[in-house]
């Protein structure tokens, strides 16, 4: 093992919460990006970046999906920033069960944000003119490299957590007859 | 596939309540695009023309433009179509926010409302669930509290509302149809809703949109946000502007009488600009557009509200009083659901009445004496339909003559029975003599945009102007380059320039952009981001239709036609075509005739206004002339006139991007 530090690229988008105007562009951008084939649909409801919005609060939060969770957290934070209220959850990228949030709207599998993979920048900051989205990449250190599952263990992973072994079981072997 | 739109339209009848989802004919998206155009032919359908407005056989239909839920920036504007209790004839009032793209995303291009509930409901739409619910829980509650308390009730901050305040529910005739930083303000759509009984619209959707042309649509969508952001000619001025002397200096104060130059001054507008700095909390946009046209305020003691455009000014400035009292009141007139255009003008004219004797203490007990105090009186006055509230709540027209005494004389810049813009001008301006008298919407911010309403001076400038002009057909530029100060444009340009700013808004109109993009725009500055040009090609990529900017304008046209035919079975009629009688110092009747004369040649219309049988078959809109004929209105053989004109028309569409 060599002693030279590893690193590695941190993808960030920095969020200006003052400079939103809440016309959800990231959403209508991400939705079509992740659209099959590319652009051909819209839906901010399958956005990997949804904006929390309480307009007459004046609570704007643009927050980017993360990681699934099958329980919802035990309890909430409610925070006051300049005299406003926001709650934890404002904040929160996961997927839960407490919310429809970064959820695909059909079948209700979680969705993730990707950074859009094969883009110089990602779509969401693309269109966000008024400069409440803004990207940056810097080399962090890292430890020891961490095995990443395949996309598909974390498709299968939380369908499981979801529906139980023996129901995936069941529609995959369906699935592999039809085929 | 259907592309851009949905394909589907949500039925409602209150009266049996019953919901339906009713599939759309394809023929009818390319002959009108969709928004007012579709909703236009719905109503000449199925709403026979001797329908009291505010009756149940009235239909209201909230309509999303065909670019909505699309990535074409600033597709938001819903089209609130439906007759309307101040004129009787077709009112199309718009919205922007995020109600129409939510709409389209639940699965539907419009809702059209039959009908009257036995209670005061609400609409629930979830995506294929669709519910009419029991509202009495927000009887009297403010637009934005029910708003509010429907996302509380339904638990999702995601859901779009359109409420109605006590006004709408009393059919004030100035009533709204508020959602969030948007309403449809105009001619009393709100006291429609009141008269169905339907308190709110709630609105969640989780379906795609689909769009024709992906990869070349999404390239010149992106590129347009950084377009709109930048440019400095679009968007409302109004929002961030804090020097008013233009509008206060120059526009008439009180009952659209008193114009006070010098009005403005250093000392106010610091006085002013500290007042907004105290209650301006947030600056908004509508859906997918990165202007900030909005914002919120909040006013000690009054529930939160977004100001829009001009209901800046227009209270204290019918008061007398001076911008604080203009927060204050909107805080209450927002919540009751006021139209902020046309409520100021109907309580400064009962100002003017009390002062003249008209109306008195007997009319008005315990007036107070201050523009403020009475202002407050008479808004509470008239959302609950209290005594002289409940004649003053059918605005000014109406009002003056069941008042009489006299009180007609002081109704003096109502059109069509609608309170306009308060200005007091010289010498006449043809242009705009033609759109107040010929327009549909009878509201000049709405017919007005596209060609500039005075030259500018240095003809070198103009010059500049017209080299940068991509938004204009070749024959405006020579106009205007021609047009020097204080000088009439020949009758021909007039025409024009009238036709082509009108026609902008009936494109707006059925694809759902806003004016502040396009119609309304173009005449500040000539860069316009969305123009005659340019439109057809967004909407052959998102809607899969073949579009040039003839088709766009024959589109329009034929909307346009279909509008007035509307209001020609109703009624309307050259007679009523006037401007406000005071609106110019200096008026020509023989030259103002003439130009009328020349519009209605120019439009295929007789000398009466009526659209003839040959410009509608035109236009495939042979079902109204045989209605027509049928009902005497034509006898068929009325010639049109016009056939030369219209080819000059046509001309237009071959330049440009």
């Amino acid at each position: 093992m060599s002693n030279q530090i590893r690193t590695k690229i941190v993808k960030e988008i920095k969020v200006n919460l003052d400079k939103c105007v809440a016309c959800r562009a990231c959403e209508v951008a991400c939705s079509g990006f992740h659209a099959n084939p590319k652009y051909s649909s819209f839906n901010p409801s399958r956005s990997r970046i949804r904006l929390v919005m309480d307009m007459l609060n004046d609570v704007y939060v643009p927050v980017r999906a993360g990681e699934y969770t099958s329980a919802e957290c035990s309890g909430r934070h409610s925070f006051t920033i300049h005299g406003k209220e926001y709650s934890e959850c404002s904040f929160c990228p996961t997927s839960c069960p407490a919310r429809d949030l970064f959820k695909e709207p059909d079948s209700g599998l979680p969705l993730k944000c990707d950074m859009c993979e094969g883009e110089k920048t990602p779509l969401c900051v693309q269109v966000c003119r008024p400069g409440c989205l803004t990207y940056e990449e810097r080399e962090e250190e890292c430890g020891e490299e961490e095995l990443k599952p395949g996309e598909m263990e974390v498709g299968l992973q939380s369908l499981i957590e979801k529906h139980g072994y023996q129901k995936v079981m069941d529609t995959f072997a369906r699935l592999s007859k039809k085929g | 596939m259907r592309y851009a739109e949905t394909g589907f339209n949500l039925e409602i009848d209150l009266s049996q309540g019953s919901v339906k989802r009713v599939a759309t004919d394809a023929k009818l998206t390319r002959l009108h695009l969709g928004g007012q155009g579709t909703a236009a032919k719905i109503l000449w359908d199925r709403v026979s023309p001797d329908v009291d407005p505010l009756s149940p056989d009235n239909l209201l239909i909230f309509s999303t433009g065909l670019l909505h839920g699309t990535p074409v920036p600033g597709a938001n504007r819903v089209s609130v179509s439906t007759f309307s209790p101040l004129t009787n004839l077709y009112v199309n009032s718009l919205m922007g926010g995020w109600f129409g793209p939510e709409l389209k995303h639940a699965g539907y291009d419009k809702i059209i409302i039959h009908g009257q509930a036995s209670g005061l409901v609400y609409l629930y739409i979830h995506n294929d669930k669709v519910e009419i619910r029991d509202a009495s829980h927000l009887q009297g509650k403010g637009c934005q509290e029910t708003a509010a308390l429907l996302q509380q009730e339904l638990k999702d901050h995601k859901i779009q509302v359109a409420a109605i305040g006590l006004a709408g529910e009393n059919m004030v005739k100035m009533a709204t149809i508020d959602h969030f930083n948007s309403s449809a303000s105009r001619h009393g759509v709100g006291a429609v809703m009141g008269s169905k009984r339907l308190k709110a619209i709630a609105v969640r959707g989780t379906k795609d949109i689909n769009v024709a042309h992906p990869a070349e649509l999404w390239e010149m969508c992106n590129a347009k946000y950084q377009e709109i952001y930048d440019n400095k000619n679009c968007g409302d001025p109004m929002a961030h502007d804090h020097n008013e002397s233009f509008h206060v200096d120059n526009f008439a104060w009180g009952n659209a009488r008193t114009r006070r130059s010098g009005y403005w001054n250093k000392e106010r507008e610091e006085q002013w600009v500290s007042k907004w700095k105290q209650v301006r909390t947030r600056d908004s946009g509508c859906y997918n557009c990165p202007k900030d046209c909005h914002y919120s305020i909040s006013y000690p003691g009054r529930y939160k509200y977004f100001l829009k455009c001009f209901s800046k000014l227009t209270y204290c400035m019918a008061a007398f009083e001076e911008i604080d009292f203009n927060y204050d009141i909107l805080g209450v007139t927002s919540a009751y659901g006021l139209d902020g255009f046309s409520t100021p003008q109907v309580l400064a004219f009962a100002v003017e009445l009390y002062e003249a004797g008209i109306l008195t203490d007997q009319d008005l007990p315990d007036f107070p004496s201050d523009g403020a105090g009475r202002f407050f009186y008479l808004v509470e006055k008239i959302v609950r339909r209290e005594g002289i509230g409940d004649v003053l709540a059918n605005g000014v027209y109406a009002a003056a003559r069941q008042i009489g005494n006299g009180a007609e004389e002081y109704d003096h810049n109502t059109t069509k029975k609608v309170e306009q813009v308060p200005l007091k001008l010289g010498v006449i301006n043809y242009p705009f003599f033609l759109m107040y008298c010929t327009g549909e919407k009878m509201n000049i911010t709405q017919i007005e945009g596209s060609f500039p309403q005075a030259p500018l001076a240095d003809p070198e400038k103009r010059k500049k102007f017209v080299e940068n002009w991509d938004a204009a057909p070749e024959r405006f530029k020579k106009w205007y380059l021609e047009w020097e100060p204080r000088q009439h444009m020949p009758i021909e340009a007039s025409v024009n320039v009238c036709d082509w700013n009108e026609s902008m808004h009936f494109v707006d109109d059925a694809i759902g952009t806003c004016a502040w993009l396009s119609s309304f725009r173009g005449q500040f500055g000539g860069s316009p981001p969305f123009h005659l040009f340019n439109l057809p090609r967004y909407i052959t990529l998102a809607a899969g239709i073949e579009l040039d900017s003839e088709g766009l304008l024959e589109i329009a046209r034929r909307n346009r036609n279909l509008v007035r035919s509307l209001n020609i079975r109703r009624g309307l009629r050259r007679a009523v075509e006037k401007p406000p009688e005071d609106h110019w110092k200096k008026r020509d009747p023989e030259m103002e005739q003439k130009h009328l004369d020349a519009y209605y040649e120019f439009k295929g219309w007789t000398n009466d206004a009526i659209p003839t049988k040959e410009t509608l078959d035109g236009l495939g809109l042979d079902y109204v002339s045989e209605d027509f004929i049928q009902r005497g209105i034509l006898t068929g053989n009325e010639t049109k006139t016009s056939a030369e004109t219209e080819e000059k028309q046509c001309q237009g569409g071959g330049n440009g991007e």
